[in-house]
């Protein structure tokens, strides 16, 4: 046998037939004894899709989400042995998977899934009490020299289609048939103490937030929010921020440079 | 390469392997998150639990806040699924790296992997494969535990596998095969029970013969679990080492036969699919728990007799 590549290939390509040079005792057909490796291998990986996926799942059935993943799977499978994470390239791949098409917004209900599954096992961090944060606030003179770390569960979605309300309506939280699924939404995504949370905000609020994010300073996100998007208040913003322990550290210019 | 011409058996740089310095002598429990809760609130009597490394390999959350209160009442052993130890390639730094930091995190007392591969090239397949009985690969095995027992400072533990297939170019018996690694890695070995049992019966094997064939002083740890029964092409039985039902009655037996040749040592019982409420695990793990026992007061009447 050519060593572990002749018994890795046809692992993951169903057209390729078992390798050569294996035995069974009683001279039995080594290739069914060879597909339980198989099987082993594509559905293990699928069913941490599913653990990953469980809304994405329901929306198409697990039929068509456990075929359409397998085709993942075997197109890309992992390159990391922490398989928490794997699926990351899920949405793209559903998004040019042509059987998909009719369900438009299924990639972005797999994008909300993956900021759920990346807050529960990201880093733990400190979180600023909204007092505590009004207090630091107070006593700078000039927003625009201030940066917020945001907490590393922290992330944000924004897409044309009402996933939010979809996948809330899948855990039972509210009634689907009052959703309608063109309709945009933007989401905020952050674990708090051990629970994630998945949080509806407005345009505005969600624009701010990319913005510090992206490392603006806290004056320059407000300003740029504010031209765009004249209803928005950053005292309410920044309330319900760190109302979640969405900041985690606060710094001013001064203390970046030293 | 020179190092592997030495006949003499390598110490590999790790300190040599005890099997009594690692986990108490009862049995444990394979620790899932659907039972973290009531873990912390009953704090049920048990002698250890074991995690799945790569499980843990994330930067915080729940899993972490969990183990590393469940930590602070059980002893712990770390048992990596993904190392691929018996692999052709070289084993991943950046993975071993992870390792070394959630076993600095933990302090464990016990590390363990597989006798099998599970990455090809970059690609991590997340199952145990099997590899040939043949000299390069022995030498390729040992390489690798030596190079994870110097990277983590500490001897670890080697599971034998539980296999489907045979490769017509093995050369020398897994027995033998396990016993030439744990002499030249200087590892200690984790003795499969339920794996011993679903490859004597794929292979057609006695599998009291295969446990007499292991070098048995070096066993830190015992595993028991549950299988499924599948058919090879002959219509013959085909087990699958699913740790997804209760341990079997022929595993039982095959664990007192063991006990009476190894002495007691550490048991865990593996659960790892179709999880049941954790009273149930715990019943199994007593039933383990009972049979220790009883080996333990044999060890005394044997001493005593002495």
């Amino acid at each position: 046998m050519n060593g572990q590549q002749e018994f890795f290939a046809p692992l993951l390509d169903p057209e390729l037939p078992s390798p050569a040079g294996l035995t069974s005792w009683n001279g039995s057909d080594p290739q069914v004894r060879y597909a339980v490796y198989r099987n082993n291998v594509v559905s293990s990986l699928i069913d941490a899709l599913a653990d990953t996926f469980p809304v994405t799942q329901e929306l198409v059935g697990a039929e068509f989400f456990r075929a359409m993943a397998g085709i993942f799977v075997r197109q890309q499978p992992p390159r990391s042995q922490v398989l928490a994470f794997y699926g990351e390239s899920l949405p793209q791949f559903i998004e040019q998977f042509p059987p998909a098409a009719s369900v438009p917004y299924l990639a972005d209900v797999a994008r909300l899934e993956l900021l759920r599954v990346r807050a529960f096992h990201a880093a733990d961090a400190e979180d600023f009490a909204a007092e505590t944060l009004g207090h630091r606030l107070g006593q700078v003179e000039d927003l625009s020299s201030v940066y917020l770390t945001l907490h590393p569960s922290l992330g944000l979605l924004g897409s044309p289609y009402a996933v939010t309300s979809l996948w809330a309506a899948h855990q039972g939280i509210t009634d689907i048939t009052g959703v309608d699924p063109y309709k945009p939404e933007y989401t905020l995504v952050i674990r708090v103490g051990l629970d994630v949370q998945v949080r509806r905000i407005d345009v505005a609020v969600f624009d701010f937030i990319v913005r510090l994010h992206q490392g603006e300073s806290l004056g320059n996100a407000s300003d740029q929010t504010h031209a765009r998007q004249p209803e928005f208040e950053l005292v309410s913003a920044l309330g319900f921020l760190a109302q979640l322990g969405g900041i985690s550290c606060i710094k001013t210019g001064k203390e970046i440079q030293t | 390469m020179s190092e592997h011409i030495s006949p003499a058996p390598q110490r590999c740089g790790a300190p040599a392997f005890y099997p009594d310095a690692g986990l108490p002598v009862h049995a444990g429990l394979g620790l899932k998150p659907e039972h973290f809760r009531q873990i912390l609130e009953t704090l049920p009597e048990l002698g250890f639990f074991e995690v799945h490394a790569e499980n843990y390999m994330v930067d915080g959350g729940p899993f972490h806040h969990y183990l590393t209160r469940i930590r602070e009442h059980y002893p712990l052993s770390i048992h990596g699924v993904g190392l691929s130890i018996g692999g052709d390639t070289a084993l991943d730094a950046r993975h071993l790296d992870r390792l070394a930091r959630l076993l600095d995190r933990y302090q464990p007392a016990s590390f363990s992997e597989h006798l099998a591969w599970a990455s090809h090239g970059d690609v991590f397949l997340n199952d145990l494969l099997p590899l040939p009985y043949i000299e390069q690969k022995l030498e390729r095995v040992c390489t690798h535990i030596d190079q994870v027992q110097t990277h983590l400072k500490r001897a670890m533990l080697l599971e034998n596998p539980a296999t489907y297939v045979e490769f017509a170019e093995s050369t020398m018996d897994e027995t033998v095969f396990i016993s030439e690694v744990i002499q030249r890695s200087g590892c200690g070995l984790l003795l499969d029970i339920n794996n011993i049992y679903v490859s004597c019966v794929n292979h057609n094997r006695d599998p009291y013969a295969y446990i007499r064939a292991l070098p048995l002083a070096a066993v830190g740890e015992i595993h028991l679990a549950g299988f499924a029964r599948e058919q090879d092409a002959n219509g013959d039985l085909l087990l699958i080492d699913s740790h997804g039902s209760a341990v079997a009655e022929a595993v039982w037996q095959l664990y007192e036969y063991a006990l009476r040749l190894v002495g007691p040592k550490a048991t865990l019982i593996e659960r790892d699919a179709d999880i049941p409420p954790l009273d149930i695990l715990l019943a199994e793990s007593r039933q383990a728990e009972r049979l220790l026992q009883a080996a333990s007061n044999n060890v005394q009447i044997k001493e005593a007799r002495a």
